[in-house]
């Protein structure tokens, strides 16, 4: 691939706020037409790395380039060929959504004509035809996210950057999302999302995992679980504490992790393990509610990967 | 600067202006309460003082001097008191502001051409008042035994004796002296002076609170285009606000207007540029609704309402005071419209109060296109 073909270059880019250091050193490519996820979790620096590449938060140090534009020289250039969504509903709550749609296609330059055939378009794939004199604040959660998207897509952008979009959003208006979304790549888009839900990670060609403002892994979602050395097996109870203790050093489990309705562990062999751990835990009279092997969650892949990190160099 | 750009955003104001509830009351209540309660509530003329009367001599001569009191607009004589301690509770109670004390030898001294001294007791406590309510009652006495002389000297066989010096008073631009006249038109510099800065010191700052703005500065618009777009509304609206007060204070306030309108337009235009640009800049600086507005409304009112010339002369100011007065735009707009309403002056009469509008007009303004950048921090 030529240089062209990537949309999205980061290099070395790095953020710090007064407290933290948000993006440390962040290097990364995304292809035209490649759909790039930014796994991690709250404070990885997923929010500051979108913001730099949209163009409203100047970086510390390195370079990011969008769309063919250095986004620390001339950001604003840039601009007319991204689509930005932030995590919080950006659009005005006392205007309709097709007044919504006018403002941001006027501040885009978009044509009336195209205008009206573009909306007509996204709005039916969003499901919100019917709603479109509605107020933008009398929307649903999932209804507000599909508008900010419908506003984000109205001038054909180069690239796309989500971050986040479908939090909180229900699971009708995901799919209404990601279809739109798919269409957009055919299109030659490029989209960098970020997100907390496995689900969506393994929608993405590739998924670069943040933890602390640096990435510890970029693949494809198949070898990021592929990553993951076992299954999961999950203990629900109300006091993991105790179970914790009871069960560290048990052969076969490499990592342990206290999750919000119990433990989450790391197991080779699932199946050989589970009723030897039922046992152990009804022997010392400790009170659980199930122990079960589970699909592994974001989490799971995430404390395996900075463990193993933490191997690596110890 | 992109046309579309800057009419996209000036609609999406108005229409939100439009929508919200709050930003009506501003619009339109805030200016017609402000006009009416400045109008009626403050009040520099003092009239009908009530005054108490302890006459010890009930003559003839005494009741002629107390008629001058009683037929004058600026006392009201409530109450004759037979002894001296009703007199001093009256004034201790604030029935009276005044208390008058004739002395029971009053009409004999008078006779025989010694000086008759007669009691006056003033409630110091409003010292304005006291000190009108004291030049007036000095008028009276002296008026009076300016007749009493010359009564004396026509007794004496000098029928055509003729005061020395007579002044015929008449006051230009506000015939009867009214202080409504004088206080109305700066009462609409006021108003614009609170309501223009309160308008545009929440429109910046309501995009931060409520994150629209990071939406907004991801878009190409650029910060000219953003503010022309937040201010172009509210000098329309000013405009109208304005036009609204001056209509009510020529109409209800029987105000004169004798000036030009386009006069009065012009000057407006630039004061508005001046307060609008002034609530641009600190919605920019505050970030949030809160201390943006009450950031404007210590910045405004306080220096409008004493600083401007509204209620204190500027010319009985301390040097120090009156120099400071020079940074205070409203004491430009003031003059200019108290001039424009009353004397019908032109640009040519006040050239000074415009160039000092038009610079502050110019400076503001171009600080609030410097002041707003498209990032976060």
């Amino acid at each position: 691939m030529s240089a062209d073909d990537f949309t999205i270059e980061l290099d070395g880019l790095t953020k710090s706020f007064p407290d933290v250091r948000a993006v440390d050193g962040l290097s990364f490519k995304v292809a035209r037409g490649e759909i790039f996820g930014l796994v991690g979790p709250d404070g990885a620096g997923k929010t500051t790395t979108m913001r730099m590449l949209a163009g409203v938060l100047a970086p510390d140090a390195g370079s990011a380039r969008v769309a063919g534009y250095d986004m620390t020289r001339d950001p604003e250039g840039a601009k007319q060929h991204i689509s930005y969504m932030p995590q919080r509903f950006g659009l005005y709550e006392e205007l309709t959504v097709d007044e919504n749609i006018r403002f941001y296609a006027d501040l885009f330059g978009v044509p009336r004509s195209e205008r009206e055939t573009r909306a007509a378009e996204l709005l039916q794939a969003a499901g919100m035809a019917e709603f479109r004199s509605r107020l933008a604040g009398k929307l649903s959660g999932g209804m507000k996210q599909k508008l900010g998207l419908v506003c984000a897509l109205i001038h054909t952008p180069e690239v796309i950057l989500l971050d986040e979009p479908t939090n909180g959003v229900d699971p009708v208006s995901r799919r209404d999302f990601w279809r739109i979304l798919y269409t957009l790549l055919d299109q030659g888009v490029t989209i960098l999302t970020s997100t907390a839900y496995l689900d969506e990670a393994e929608r993405c060609h590739r998924v670069a995992l943040l933890h602390e403002g640096r990435m510890l892994f970029c693949d494809t979602p198949e070898n990021l679980k592929g990553n993951l050395d076992g299954a999961v097996v999950s203990i629900v109870c109300a006091e993991p504490r105790p179970v914790k203790e009871l069960i560290s050093g048990m052969e076969g489990i490499s990592t342990m992790m206290i999750v919000g309705d119990g433990l989450h562990l790391v197991v080779r062999e699932p199946e050989r393990l589970i009723p030897e751990l039922r046992s152990r835990i009804a022997a010392a009279g400790l009170k659980v509610d199930s122990v079960e092997k589970v699909a592994p969650s974001i989490e799971d892949l995430f404390v395996e990967a900075v463990q193993k990190k933490k191997g690596e160099k110890p | 600067m992109n046309w579309n750009r800057l009419c996209a955003m000036a609609r999406k104001e108005m229409i939100q202006i439009r929508r919200d509830a709050r930003s009506i009351g501003i619009v339109i209540a805030m200016p017609i309460v402000m006009l009416f309660a400045f109008g009626y509530g403050v009040s520099f003329d003092t009239k009908h003082i009530p005054v108490y009367v302890y006459d010890q001599e009930q003559s003839q001569a005494s009741r002629d001097f107390l008629k001058r009191f009683e037929s004058s607009r600026y006392f009201n004589v409530v109450r004759s008191v037979g002894n001296y301690p009703e007199l001093v509770h009256a004034v201790d109670a604030g029935t009276c502001q005044i208390g008058l004390v004739i002395p029971p030898d009053f009409s004999a001294r008078l006779g025989s051409g010694e000086q008759v001294r007669i009691q006056a007791i003033f409630d110091g406590t409003d010292s304005n008042s006291a000190s009108l309510g004291m030049s007036y009652t000095e008028a009276v006495a002296q008026a009076h035994s300016q007749k009493l002389q010359l009564d004396w000297l026509r007794a004496r066989g000098q029928g055509s004796v003729r005061a020395p010096l007579s002044v015929d008073s008449r006051t230009w631009f506000n015939e009867n002296l009214e202080s409504m006249v004088t206080i109305v038109p700066g009462v609409v510099a006021m108003v614009m002076a609170v309501v223009g800065t309160f308008l545009t010191s929440l429109t910046v700052a309501r995009e931060w609170e409520r994150g629209t703005m990071e939406q907004l500065i991801s878009t190409p618009v650029t910060p000219l285009e953003i503010m022309l777009g937040k201010l172009l509304p509210y000098v329309a609206i000013g405009l109208i606000d304005t036009s609204v007060c001056a209509i009510m204070a020529v109409w209800w306030f029987e105000v004169p207007f004798r000036g030009h309108i386009w006069v009065f337009l012009l000057s407006t235009t630039l004061f508005l540029t001046v307060v609008l640009s002034l609530g641009y800049f600190f919605s920019v600086v505050a970030k949030t609704q809160l201390a943006a507005s009450q950031i404007s409304l210590i910045a405004t009112f306080l220096p409008a309402f004493l600083l401007s010339g509204f209620v204190y002369p500027i010319d009985q100011m301390p040097a120090v005071v009156q120099g400071i007065t020079h940074i205070v735009p409203a004491r430009y707009y003031m003059a200019i419209l108290r001039n424009v309403f009353l004397k019908g002056s032109s640009v040519f009469n006040m050239w000074q109060d415009f160039f000092g509008l038009a610079l502050f007009a110019a400076i503001l303004g171009l600080a609030a296109t410097r002041i707003f950048r498209k990032k976060l921090t």
